[in-house]
């Protein structure tokens, strides 16, 4: 059965969810990615948009504009961009605005680690290039901010209905998917290069 | 048909064959994610080849941009000296980008170095990039179209290595992006490298190699057994898609090469996202084309 969960998130909700677990979002979620971060982190800007208990998406979508209405826009094609560009100020920005679920793609370090371990928030994966799947579970962008920072960076407010799979990446203990396969990946290399250089004497 | 009328059909073609390309994937790639979903046991790895297998069929069903990462457009061009619309072409392939980004859409990724401003159409200083053949005596127009993602680009590095360091620094060189950039671009991937003499052939090379038909070969057969060794190598790392494990790594390892100077051996890499979105179309002189890597798609 699908795991759903719904906006506003508490601390309770997540409390049972692991990594690696699935799971997928009803509610609202906001785009929010380089420059909304650090508006808030270094210049100390407050979000134009309440997200207390709710969700952010790293992404840049491709928006069209609703003709004959106004300022009404439609999600044409929406997938999460490479979240470590933001490890440098996740941790203060899930402080400052009690954000729960954090979505984009790749890995996290140990500053968002530590940020969800102490604020009860995850991480998730949602599966980057599948931009029409994530698209279609938009029911409604309900308001847009800061459309000065041109489409990919504006912050969208969607409505979503089963948003997901999303697939939970730092749990709200701090356990990180990602950190804990590179020690295999690494491992794994090693021993495929110890390989490789048998192979490749070219040069004699 | 008048010059006018044909250059306006040219830029048309273009502009809806690169519109094309953000929307259905190329054959090969189709069936190389088809074969590599087929052949995964991991359950997560599975579940992720299915969500990406559903969004390209609604990606064409729905007209859209299958990744909302459109890219930076570049184009590899060989035309031949008999052409017709030779003099013209670089002024079409920039407009044609230009009309893509408005009817596809595309997503607006160009970004004007120093000035830090988005142009909003996707064309800028050198944007579309292009790289120039010439073909003689041919009235032939021969285009890759490639929508290099950020994603994807974003583990493009090179490194011009001592020959001490041979061809054991050379692979170590390619795995060591794969564990730590090539994670975050998207699995499956393809690899393409370049082996040469300085750093801008072995780059230029690394990107070229992106634009081969999966399953191709080097003709070198050192070459193309390196090619067969490194994706068994890298396959074995198991990154599986979107780097959460699974049996494989990625559609394939391209190698390009040229000679090099006794004292230096380059290598670069480019990688390709397992949405690969690269087209190749041949124009002739009357503006009938046929497609290379979409088959049976209508412009």
């Amino acid at each position: 059965m699908k795991k759903i969960l719904n906006t506003p998130i508490s601390d309770e909700d997540l409390k049972d969810i692991k990594i690696g677990d699935v799971i997928y979002l009803n509610g609202h979620i906001v785009t929010c990615r380089d420059v909304a971060h650090r508006r808030l982190i270094e210049y100390g800007r407050e979000l134009p948009v309440d997200i207390q208990g709710g969700a952010i998406f790293h992404a840049g979508p491709i928006i069209r504009k609703i003709e004959g209405e106004e300022d009404k826009f439609e999600m044409v094609s929406i997938g999460p961009t490479t979240s470590m560009r933001m490890e440098k100020f996740e941790k203060e920005f899930i402080e400052k605005t009690g954000v729960k679920i954090i979505v984009g793609k790749g890995g996290m370090g140990p500053n968002t680690e530590a940020g969800c371990r102490e604020n009860k928030v995850i991480h998730c994966v949602f599966p980057a290039g599948c931009a029409v799947v994530a698209a279609t579970t938009v029911e409604e962008i309900e308001d847009a901010h800061w459309k000065d920072l041109g489409m990919p960076e504006t912050l969208w407010v969607c409505r979503v209905k089963e948003f997901g799979p999303l697939i939970v990446s730092i749990d709200s203990e701090g356990n990180n998917i990602f950190e804990q396969n590179k020690v295999l990946f690494n491992e794994r290399k090693d021993k495929a290069l110890e390989d490789l250089y048998t192979k490749v004497k070219f040069i004699k | 048909m008048e010059k006018r009328e044909a250059l306006d059909r040219l830029t048309g073609l273009v502009a809806n064959f690169t519109g094309m390309i953000g929307k259905r994937l190329p054959d090969d790639v189709t069936a190389k994610l088809k074969a590599l979903s087929e052949e995964e046991t991991m359950p997560m790895a599975k579940m992720i080849y299915e969500a990406m297998a559903k969004n390209q069929e609604q990606a064409g069903e729905l007209n859209r941009p299958s990744c909302q990462d459109t890219g930076l457009i570049q184009m590899f061009v060989r035309v031949g000296s008999k052409f017709p619309y030779i003099d013209d072409l670089n002024t079409v392939l920039k407009e044609a980008v230009f009309k893509a980004t408005k009817e596809a859409p595309l997503r607006h990724n160009t970004v004007e170095t120093f000035d830090e401003v988005n142009t909003g159409t996707n064309t800028g200083t050198k944007s579309p990039w292009i790289y120039w053949d010439i073909i003689p005596d041919s009235d032939k127009l021969e285009l890759d179209v490639y929508m290099a993602g950020g994603g994807c680009s974003l583990p493009g590095q090179g490194k011009t290595l001592m020959p001490g360091e041979g061809y054991e620094g050379v692979v170590k060189f390619v795995l060591d992006i794969i564990t730590s950039y090539g994670l975050n671009a998207c699995p499956p991937l393809l690899v393409g490298i370049g082996i040469g003499t300085s750093i801008d052939s072995a780059a230029y090379m690394s990107k070229r190699a992106l634009m081969r038909p999966l399953g191709s070969h080097n003709e070198n057969s050192k070459a193309a057994g390196l090619e067969d060794e490194l994706v068994a190598a890298i396959d074995s790392i198991g990154l599986g898609p979107q780097g959460l494990r699974g049996n494989k790594s990625v559609m394939g390892v391209h190698i390009e090469n040229s000679a090099r100077h006794p004292s230096v051996i380059s290598v670069a890499v480019n990688i390709g996202c397992w949405a690969h979105r690269r087209g190749t179309i041949i124009l002739n002189s009357d503006l009938s084309y046929e497609m290379v890597t979409h088959k049976g798609v209508e412009l």
